[in-house]
């Protein structure tokens, strides 16, 4: 009398990614919000060869011959900028050097930013030159504007990473704490079902949202942006679906004792914050002193995005991250079992 | 096996005791309850039925006291006695994203043995709501499909608590029938209940219990008869007026 019923990791796996795939917002932000963060980037940091050295000029006798020796050549905005504003205009990165018309000039600049410094010296280079310097020779340039080492091509690989993590650990956190709200939980241990494969099931749902949680972005950023991929389709797809399983079994081990929404958000940004400034996102983690580094390097969202830059920038291969694959697969092992031993389904 | 299964009870535990903390939820239950009989633990809210209901169903682990289940023992048989139960918590709420039919396919995975999906939604009435969403239903028709998933692996033994709380009287009364057809298939019903109707209508055998024991137990008609003769002269006896002359108080406190 009973038909050939399926596999309960099969229909645990099925009913947690319909639940999630009946839920338009998630759909949105995980598909949709590596497009816009991409593209918001990609207009806040163009390669720096696009932009005009943005310099200050603080109106005065002199102003005017000033100004038009600096426009003269290109490259150069000039903004006439009273002295009340000067402070302003360069801490908000109006102006990166403010010109004052004394005799001879004064550079008013802050020497802790990069382009700051560079705009001073854009700005003393031209002036000298237009006061008559002889430069004692002029040396051959070969300028690398390579598509693969802008800005947004070492970004695109951290934000495929930022979105693996966020999307796994919430994807899962939520689900299992609302289902502990619901007491769906208490639920299924009272059928015979098998706790670990509860767990499993959450995190191989998971996996089938890898192609578009990693391909889009990817794909987004080589049409929009020309990025390069100079390694295999394959070794990215291998690397994202380690760490995939990886910070889903995180947020498993987050979720194990949660009972409400407000605890597991709490946990998974304890969690998650830190890895967004440390594991290299944003800004490269070599800034961070060396002290750190050993604890930078374990960390699973500096080994997915270390591994991903490495394949899609330098064209590695799954050997040659195979230390980072192996941080990963600490990090989904332990914390997987940790949360079987731990969990709480009341 | 079928001598066997004839003979031993579906249930028998013996000097239960939980507490949380300084509050004492279940201070002494012991109860036996037969094969194919549909068993009632009547009482208050907070009297400590639905405690005990958890223990019989070793979803709560008890402080003291022994509890065997179609001659099985928690702890020790666990994987084999769950493929025979059938468990409806009080206040579960199943996905609301899936389907009536996705959701009783799940559940049905779990056991080695049971009904088809088809049969279950027959026997619940819920056909015509197959591709529903479960977030859809109404309160009744939840309750009849958290039935069906609860007799997914066609049990022997099927515990409820509180079957019916919260709904309307049609649903209540189809409720009724569908655990009726159960019983008549020999199967053994354990439940908790507020509602003396309810016991009455169903329950073989009840026992009345209040502040963590067992006050009575009994057949709803040996119950009411205990009550003696001046209580019976302006109304037929009820389990309400059981409750009251053991405890003073009344059971419709919700």
């Amino acid at each position: 009398m009973s038909d050939r019923a399926s596999s309960p990791i099969v229909q645990l796996t099925l009913a947690r990614f319909r639940e999630f795939i009946r839920e338009p917002e998630a759909v949105f932000w995980t598909f949709v919000f590596p497009i816009v963060v991409s593209l918001a980037l990609a207009m806040a940091f163009p390669s720096r060869a696009d932009r005009d050295v943005l310099v200050g000029l603080q109106p005065g006798a002199a102003a005017d011959s000033l100004r038009a020796t600096l426009t003269r050549g290109g490259g150069i905005t000039v903004r006439e900028v009273r002295p009340e504003d000067q402070r302003h205009a360069l801490r908000e990165g109006v102006v990166n050097v403010v010109v004052i018309p004394t005799d001879p000039p004064t550079y008013r600049f802050d020497p802790a930013r990069e382009e700051s410094r560079f705009a001073r010296a854009v700005v003393d280079d031209v002036l000298k030159r237009a006061a008559g310097r002889q430069d004692p020779w002029t040396a051959r340039e070969e300028p690398q504007e390579v598509a693969g080492s802008r800005y947004i091509d070492w970004f695109v690989p951290g934000l495929i990473g930022m979105g693996l993590m966020s999307n796994s650990m919430w994807g899962i956190g939520f689900g299992i704490v609302q289902a502990r709200m619901r007491k769906l939980l208490k639920r299924m241990i009272a059928s015979p079902m098998r706790k670990r494969e509860y767990l499993l099931a959450q995190l191989i749902a998971r996996l089938a949202f890898l192609p578009a949680e990693v391909l889009v972005p990817l794909l987004f950023a080589v049409i929009a942006f020309g990025m390069p991929v100079n390694g295999s389709v394959g070794a990215i797809v291998a690397t994202t679906l380690v760490g995939t399983l990886s910070f889903g079994a995180i947020g498993l081990l987050l979720a194990t004792r949660a009972r409400t929404i407000e605890a597991i958000s709490g946990l998974m940004n304890l969690v998650m914050l830190p890895m967004w400034i440390l594991s290299g996102v944003f800004f490269s983690s070599a800034n961070f002193p060396d002290a750190v580094q050993p604890i930078i390097h374990a960390l699973p969202l500096t080994a997915q995005i270390d591994a991903l830059r490495a394949i899609i920038l330098d064209g590695a291969t799954l050997a040659d991250v195979r230390s980072e694959l192996a941080v990963l697969g600490v990090w989904g092992v332990v914390p997987f079992f940790a949360a079987l031993h731990l969990f709480s389904w009341k | 096996m079928v001598d066997h299964a004839a003979t031993e009870p579906a249930v028998s535990c013996e000097r239960l005791r939980k507490a949380y903390g300084s509050v004492i939820a279940v201070a002494d239950v012991t109860l036996t309850v037969h094969r194919g009989e549909c068993f009632g633990l009547l009482g208050p809210n907070g009297a400590g039925k639905t405690t005990t209901i958890e223990i019989l169903e070793g979803l709560l682990t008890p402080d003291s006291g022994a509890v065997e289940v179609l001659g099985l023992r928690w702890g020790h048989h666990e994987a084999a006695l769950r493929q025979r139960l059938g468990i409806q918590l009080q206040e579960t709420q199943l996905a609301d994203k899936l389907t009536v039919e996705e959701t009783l396919r799940l559940f049905r995975s779990f056991y080695t043995r049971g009904r088809t999906v088809d049969d279950l939604l027959q026997m619940v009435e819920l056909v015509n709501k197959r591709t529903s969403r479960v977030g859809k239903l109404s309160g009744g028709q939840k309750q009849r499909l958290s039935l069906a998933c609860a007799l997914a692996g066609d049990p022997d033994l099927l515990f409820l608590d509180e079957p019916t709380t919260g709904l309307d009287p049609h649903s209540r009364r189809q409720l009724w029938g569908l655990l009726d057809q159960f019983r008549a298939r020999g199967r053994t019903i354990v439940m908790t209940t507020h509602h003396m109707e309810e016991a009455e209508f169903l329950c073989d055998r009840v026992a009345i219990v209040d502040h963590g024991r067992i006050i009575a137990v009994g057949t709803p008609k040996e119950l009411i008869a205990r009550l003696g003769e001046p209580r019976v002269i302006t109304h037929h006896g009820t389990l309400e007026d059981v409750f009251m002359a053991l405890t003073g108080r009344h059971l419709r406190d919700e």
